[in-house]
């Protein structure tokens, strides 16, 4: 007998249950297809101005720094003010998404692009994500041809573009969008939830910014007049 | 699973002696208990969530076999492999298998309690195989030959001159006169020389905090990054992982979560949250080739259908241990088991077995905070008793103890004696104890006296007081 069928059998036998229980299966077949939604959180069901607002309030306190434009053509020059601020060489790596080249880097003559995945020697990584859960301050970032998730990690500095329209109040309506996206049951190969700059407490339970991943977090919400 | 808990009262003697791990306990006490409860006061629905949480793990284990099914077609659909090992010994061969086939030489970890459980990093090394750990935490205890004194920090019993000092012996090709004397300064350290591990392993090995049936994929909660850089940068990503961690929908996944960080570190959210399923996608820039999943039982299916059942809910977060006097007292590797406190208590006997468990169901104080805390409302206490009780039944105790404890039997079955036998004692006792209120030696107690004192009675047994009061109440009622 296969491991597989052993334990599949053992569990069973414990639980005195039957695999061709039709009540049991009918259970497990209705929960995963309606993936019933649980207790949602009071706290980020708000308009969407407040979302917004509660959103940025609460990725301040994961200790991201958050700035918001009006507009994305204002990104570039985000950009390139946050690396002068903070002394950065005026050089970032970011995919291929459609959102971010649309933007007018051009204008930042001084600043060089580098596209594609990182290898570990980018400073700054520049990514976009598919959207915000206010109710925790969390980015949501998503993998695919045009986002690669080293670019998440590699990097001392993380800027994040996120679309203020883009910001939800809770956890599971972000993951319906993603469902929404890529259809019930599928998922890209890497979904990404971050919630502030990397860390760890694991030396006295000192906490500690940039373990492994970013030290500095950065997220530019853009408000789009007209869209929301 | 290496267990020593038998010797569980030379280990907390030791313990008790240790000035560094004395000090070092101090955080514990000190960090995750006002932690936790801020951010439990900061969100009122969370006594409604653990009731949420822990209807959908009841619900899982309920049709475990079926989820399990359902979530094996999904990896398989998204091109990744499943595999069971009924027992730590085949979950090994397996791995290894993966990692031979990958030609790994090198093997980055993310921190996981099953790989620790199933003892995988002794077993890669004496196959050729450097298995290079990541999480801070585990890096350090990595680097002294230890284990984890902590499911969630596994190097909390550590002082920060410990760490000095290991590092300063195991990096030796770094200029002898560099400063290590804050906490940042470690850590950068640690950062900079684990750096390029990431990219020389051949194979990234995580555990999982979930394994969502709906879509296959597996998710890990982390704070530092280094098992997102573990699973994105080798060619091979293999999940280790129990088959408890199985929950239905990503909704589940989500309700449960926000119960796991706070009940841990007292985040709202822990730093990443990843989510991956099968390897990269045809265009994808990076990411792994290949997707393993291994599933483990490793005892857990016999825990079904008995008392011990409800311990199959347990997220890891730490908490029961986080609020326990005894862990508070002697640390975590006193308990002998990688899994220590009050989840350790009760999940190593089932596992390892009882007779090899020792004193560990009996290492509490029954004092209930962890039940109180346990964001998946595990009975800890109940389940510590039931093991006492089969701990009894077999005879495993210690003589004296069953001696003790069969004549207080026969005092209890007996009122009349059991009224007579305390009212000649505790007077005594009290009168003894009266000038400090306090013992300091008992016969047959030095367990006890050794290192608190036994509080004198006050004069009066509990049940003259109870009838005394009942006839002050029926005065009162008339
Ligand atoms: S038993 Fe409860 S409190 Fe303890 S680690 Fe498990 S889930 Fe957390």
């Amino acid at each position: 007998m296969s491991a597989r069928d052993a334990i599949l059998g053992k569990i069973r036998r414990s639980l005195g249950a039957d695999a061709s229980d039709p009540a049991r299966r009918a259970a497990v077949t209705s929960r995963l297809e309606l993936a019933p939604l649980g207790v949602i959180p009071a706290r980020g069901q708000l308009p969407q101005a407040e979302r917004v607002a509660l959103f940025c309030t609460m990725a301040k306190k994961l200790l991201a720094s958050v700035e918001r434009v009006s507009g994305y053509d204002a990104v570039p020059e985000t950009v390139a003010g946050y690396l002068r601020n903070n002394n950065l060489p005026a050089a970032v790596r970011m995919g291929a998404d459609e959102r971010l080249s649309s933007m007018p880097w051009v204008e930042q003559r001084a600043l060089e692009i580098s596209r594609g995945p990182s290898d570990g020697d980018d400073a700054v990584g520049v990514s976009h994500a598919g959207s915000g859960v206010a109710e925790t301050g969390t980015l949501v970032l998503t993998s695919g041809g045009d986002n690669p998730t080293t670019i998440n990690f590699l990097p001392d500095h993380h800027i994040v573009v996120v679309s203020a329209a883009d910001i939800e109040g809770d956890l599971e309506s972000a993951l319906a969008k993603i469902r929404e996206r890529y259809g019930k049951g599928e998922m890209p190969r890497t979904v990404n939830l971050i919630s502030g700059p990397s860390r760890s407490g694991d030396i006295e339970q000192k906490l500690i910014l940039g373990a492994h991943g970013p030290r500095a977090l950065h997220i530019i919400v853009v408000d789009e007049p007209g869209v929301s | 699973m290496q267990v020593t808990s038998p010797q569980f009262k030379k280990h907390t003697r030791a313990a008790l002696a240790n000035p560094h791990l004395q000090q070092a306990l101090g955080n514990v006490r000190a960090g995750f208990i006002d932690k936790r409860k801020k951010a439990v006061d900061a969100l009122p629905e969370f006594d409604q969530l653990r009731d949420s949480a822990r209807d959908i793990k009841n619900h899982m284990l309920d049709h475990l076999d079926l989820y399990l099914e359902a979530y094996e077609a999904k990896v398989r659909a998204s091109g990744g492999y499943v595999h069971w090992a009924e027992t730590a010994e085949e979950a090994r061969a397996i791995i290894l298998d993966i990692c031979r086939s990958a030609g790994a030489r090198t093997v980055t970890k993310g921190k996981s309690m099953i790989t620790e459980e199933i003892e995988l990093n002794d077993f890669l090394q004496k196959n050729g195989i450097r298995p290079v750990e990541t999480d801070l935490g585990e890096y350090i205890i990595q680097l002294r030959g230890e284990h984890p004194s902590h499911i969630i920090a596994p190097a909390v019993h550590l002082t920060k001159d410990q760490v000095e000092a290991d590092f300063r012996r195991v990096h030796d090709h770094l200029p002898p006169t560099r400063d290590l004397t804050e906490h940042e300064s470690l850590l950068y350290e640690a950062r900079r020389v684990l750096r390029p591990a990431y990219f020389d392993a051949d194979v990234g090995i995580t555990g999982a905090n979930f394994l969502v049936a709906e879509t296959g994929t597996s998710i890990i909660v982390t704070n530092e990054g280094n098992g997102d850089l573990t699973q994105i940068l080798p060619k091979v990503h293999v999940v280790v992982a129990s088959i408890e961690k199985i929950v239905p929908t990503l909704e589940d996944a989500a309700q449960i979560m926000r119960v796991l960080a706070r009940s841990a570190t007292g985040q709202e959210m822990s730093v990443y949250t990843t989510m991956s399923t099968g390897p990269r996608r045809p265009g994808d820039p990076d990411g792994p080739e290949d997707y393993h999943v291994v599933l483990i039982d490793n005892g857990r299916s016999a825990m079904l259908g008995t008392e011990f059942q409800d311990m199959l809910r347990c997220i890891r977060c730490g908490a029961c241990m986080n609020h326990c006097p005894v862990y508070h007292s002697v640390g975590g590797h006193a308990y002998g088991s990688v899994y220590p406190g009050p989840m350790g208590a009760v999940l190593t006997p089932s596992l390892a077995g009882l007779a090899k468990s020792g004193h560990l169901p009996n290492a509490s104080t029954f004092c209930g905070r962890c039940e109180s805390v346990c964001p998946m409302r595990i009975p800890l206490p109940k389940m510590m008793r039931h093991w006492r009780e089969r701990e009894f039944e077999r005879g495993l105790n210690p003589a004296t103890q069953r001696t003790g404890l069969k004549l207080w039997a026969m005092f209890a079955r007996r009122p009349a004696l059991y009224r007579f036998a305390t009212s000649v004692a505790v007077p005594l006792l009290s009168m003894f104890g009266r000038r400090t209120g306090r013992f300091r030696h008992l016969p047959l107690a030095g367990g006890w006296t050794r290192y608190r004192d036994f509080p004198a009675p006050e004069g009066r047994t509990f049940m003259q007081q109870l009838s005394e009061r009942d006839a002050v109440t029926m005065q009162g009622a008339k």
